[in-house]
This record gives C-alpha cells, sequence and structure tokens, in this order.
C-alpha cells in the first residue's frame, strides 16, 4: 500500500521545525517514530501534505532525574525506555507497560512522545502518564505544560495547537512507599488492549493509601481517569474488600465500544479485573519500596 | 511533486536514489536496487518479513520512508554473509530446520542477527520474546528457537 502522496520536511532544528508546522498549519503532520502515522497514512485513514520528520532534531531523546522530576524527551524510542536501568528500578508501572507496547520492531522505531501525543485511546501512555501525574511540555511559540489529565479531548483530538509539538514527559519522581503497575489484557502481540488499568499510588505510615490515580485504556474514545475509585481508596487500608470496590468503580467510568475485542460487557468486566490486579500489583510494590 | 536525493549505505555499498516522499524503504530494496530479498509480507507492519537492520536496529521496512533512510546504513538479509560465509543464524535455520516455505525467514534473520549481536546467550524466553514482531505461519517457531540456539553457541 503507497500513501497519498506528500510532502517530506526533515528540519535540524525544533525552531525549524516549528516554523514548517505554523507555514502549512492544517496540512502539516509531525512525524515521529511513524508506527502510527505511517500505517495510518498507508491504509489512507489519514492524509496529510506535509509530514514534517523531526528525528533529526537534536535532544528530544533522553530518560534523567533531576530534581524530584523524570524527565523523558519526546524522541525516546519505546525499545530505550524499555532497557533503562532507571525505569526498571524506579518506575515500576512504566517497566510494566514497555514489553506490552505493539512489538520489539515497533519498540525500536515509536516513540514515547508521539505515543502520548497521537490521541488513540488504544495508546498505552496516556493512561499510565495520566496515573504518575505526568505533565507534557509544548513548544509552539513559547513553551508551555498541559497536565496529562487534561491533555485528551476526543479521538486524535488533544490540547496539542497544531502549531505545537509536545518536547517532553514530566513525571515527578514517586516518594517512598509508593507503588505503580500496568496491567493490560490483549489478544496477541501488537494487537491495542481489550482493556488495561493504569495505577499509581503511596501509602502512609499506617498502610493506609494516602494517594492513588486510576486511569484506563481503550475504555472510551480518551484515556479515561477513574478519580471516583481513587478518592474512594484514600485513607482506607488496601485489602482485597476495598481493592474489589474500587475496582468496581473504575470499570463503571469505563464507556468502551463493541468490536473484535469483544463485547462492552466483556471489555467492562476485564477493566474491573484488571484494575483489581493493578491495584494489588502496585500495593505490593508500595510496601516494598 | 517533491523528489529527493537521498544517498543510503545498504550493505556496506554507497548506493543514491531519487524517490518521491511516499517511496517506503522497502521499495526502494527491492524496486530501486533490484533486492529482493527483503519480502513484503503482511504490508501493514504485523508480520515482520520486511525486517532490515537501520543504522544496526531491526525495523520493519514497510513502515519507513526511503527518504528517512538518507545517510543511513541498511543491512538487507542480502548482506548477512560474510565473504562467501554464511552467518551463523543462516546456518542455524539450514541446519536446525528453521524454515518451511522460507517467506518469513529473511526477517527473522536479521532479526535474530540483532538479538545475537546484543545479547550473546539469550534464553528461550528471551528468543521467543525478541521474534515476537516476526511471524511465521509453518514452523510453530520451535525450529527457528532451536535455530538460533545453535547460532549462539557457534558465535561464543
Amino acid at each position: 500500500m503507497i500513501p497519498a502522496a506528500f510532502d517530506y520536511h526533515r528540519p535540524d532544528t525544533l525552531d525549524d521545525a516549528l516554523k514548517l508546522l505554523k507555514q502549512y498549519g492544517d496540512q502539516a503532520k509531525v512525524l515521529s517514530g511513524g508506527m502510527s502515522l505511517l500505517p495510518m497514512l498507508k491504509l489512507r485513514l489519514a492524509s496529510f501534505a506535509h509530514l514534517v520528520d523531526i528525528n533529526r532534531v537534536p535532544g528530544l531523546d533522553y530518560i534523567k532525574e533531576e530534581k524530584g522530576t523524570l524527565c523523558v524527551g519526546a524522541m525516546t524510542r519505546q525499545a530505550t525506555l524499555e532497557r533503562s536501568d532507571l525505569i526498571r528500578s524506579r518506575y515500576p508501572i512504566l517497566a510494566d507497560a514497555a514489553p506490552l507496547i505493539a512489538d520489539p520492531l515497533v519498540r525500536n522505531r515509536g516513540t514515547v512522545g508521539g505515543n502520548v501525543a497521537n490521541g488513540d485511546p488504544g495508546n498505552d501512555h496516556p493512561a499510565i502518564m495520566i496515573a504518575l501525574g505526568a505533565t507534557y511540555v509544548a513548544r509552539g511559540g513559547k513553551e508551555r505544560t498541559i497536565p496529562a489529565s487534561q491533555f485528551y479531548k476526543g479521538l486524535y483530538d488533544t490540547a496539542l495547537a497544531r502549531d505545537e509539538i509536545l518536547t517532553e514527559i514530566r513525571i515527578p519522581a514517586p516518594p517512598p512507599k509508593s507503588g505503580g503497575a500496568y496491567v493490560k489484557l490483549k489478544r496477541k502481540t501488537g494487537d491495542f488492549a481489550v482493556a488495561a488499568a493504569a495505577v499509581q499510588l503511596t501509602l502512609g505510615k499506617n498502610g493506609a493509601v494516602e494517594s492513588a490515580r486510576i486511569a484506563l485504556t481503550n475504555a472510551a474514545l480518551v484515556p479515561v481517569e477513574a478519580a471516583d475509585a481513587a478518592k474512594y481508596l484514600v485513607g482506607k487500608t488496601p485489602d482485597d474488600k476495598t481493592i474489589a470496590e474500587a475496582a468496581k468503580m473504575a470499570a463503571a467510568k469505563s464507556q468502551p465500544s463493541a468490536d473484535r475485542r469483544g463485547s462492552v460487557e466483556y471489555k467492562r468486566e476485564m477493566a474491573r479485573v484488571l484494575t483489581a490486579r493493578a491495584l494489588k500489583k502496585a500495593v505490593e510494590r508500595a510496601g516494598r519500596s | 511533486m517533491a523528489m529527493h536525493k537521498i544517498k543510503v549505505t545498504v550493505n556496506g555499498a554507497a548506493r543514491e536514489a531519487e524517490v518521491e516522499s511516499r517511496l517506503l524503504l522497502v521499495h526502494l530494496l527491492r524496486e530501486n536496487f533490484g533486492m529482493t530479498g527483503t519480502h513484503v509480507g503482511c504490508d501493514t507492519s504485523h508480520c515482520g518479513a520486511c525486517t532490515v537492520h537501520l543504522d544496526g536496529s531491526p525495523v520493519k521496512s514497510c513502515t519507513v520512508l526511503a527518504v528517512q533512510a538518507d545517510g543511513a546504513q541498511v543491512t538487507t538479509v542480502e548482506g548477512l554473509e560474510q565473504g562467501g560465509k554464511l552467518h551463523p543464524v543462516q546456518e542455524g535455520f539450514t541446519e536446525k530446520h528453521g524454515l518451511q516455505c522460507g517467506f518469513c525467514t529473511p526477517g527473522m534473520l536479521m532479526t535474530t542477527s540483532a538479538l545475537l549481536a546484543r545479547n550473546k546467550n539469550p534464553s528461550e524466553q528471551e528468543i521467543r520474546e525478541a521474534i515476537a514482531g516476526n511471524l511465521c505461519r509453518c514452523t510453530g517457531y520451535v525450529n527457528i528457537v532451536k535455530a538460533v540456539q545453535y547460532a549462539a553457541e557457534k558465535m561464543r
């Protein structure tokens, strides 16, 4: 399959990339890893007159912790995230997700920034970033930050303006007694989630939940933050009973659509089961940290 | 239509081409350069038959633009053999019967040769995870895993 014709631009600097976006407006699309965009162009589900390839823009590929914040450059490949010792040792929720995204060859090209900026509800990082309380850095005329929880507006529709590029993801480093987990059900390698749950929480001195965030992948047109379920857990001991109740509340927030991956009822039930599993795993990890 | 003059090093040899923006890397290799070892399978970045190394990293060449490979080093299955001697993974696939129809084999060879360059002693699980993006409809993967284990042994 051959995409409809387009012009290809390969700027060497972020400023040049932004100029191209400004110049071509709605006709332009940023090409990051291309693992979602190129298939969509080939299937002719989308077409753009201009692609702005940011793969050679320097300084967008890094993973570093500074002043209590984990900073991930937008062009960081999924494979780099997967192999990062920092991620493995300090951010188990990201380490859980890394090997579950697409397949190893796709992860060699696909980027974290592309995954969060794409606005596809099947992408895994959006729910995870909401659970982690992340903010996205957008560069346009000037730089601004957008909380992940306020970024997703609709199907492929985000808070990012046409002439902005998402450059960095900032994640608050978890305090002691924190744990996170991502649990995903998929039919096969490379498939999007039937359902998946992202949990990040912190326990207090008495073992009760001090703070928690829960979000679901592929449960609606945008990632679903289950704020009520998280709020319910705060101040409570996370045992089988409270976890089951929170999982039920989270699943009630999901609005999946029926497709080849299953019926609405099945997907909602899986969201409940996976939320409970993610909560259990997160609590165990928090207890150990 | 904007055309782009690109320079790509394929299996160590400098190549040039003038390409449309939308030309895919796999078509550059097969049609412009006549190197048909790299296969087009599903053409939707699922099956991995089109896997090549782009600057050392295995990628699906049906989902990379040719123009994106400008200035890059590309290795295809034709480049695995060195001086008339098969690469250990090629030898492994022969010895352990790692293929039947052979359609997925170029992709399998590229993925597994990259795996062994990174991990000299992969476990069976690691081999299976590494080839998760390469589909084989004949072997059930059992002999492919054996072939990679053979190659790993050979390379030690």
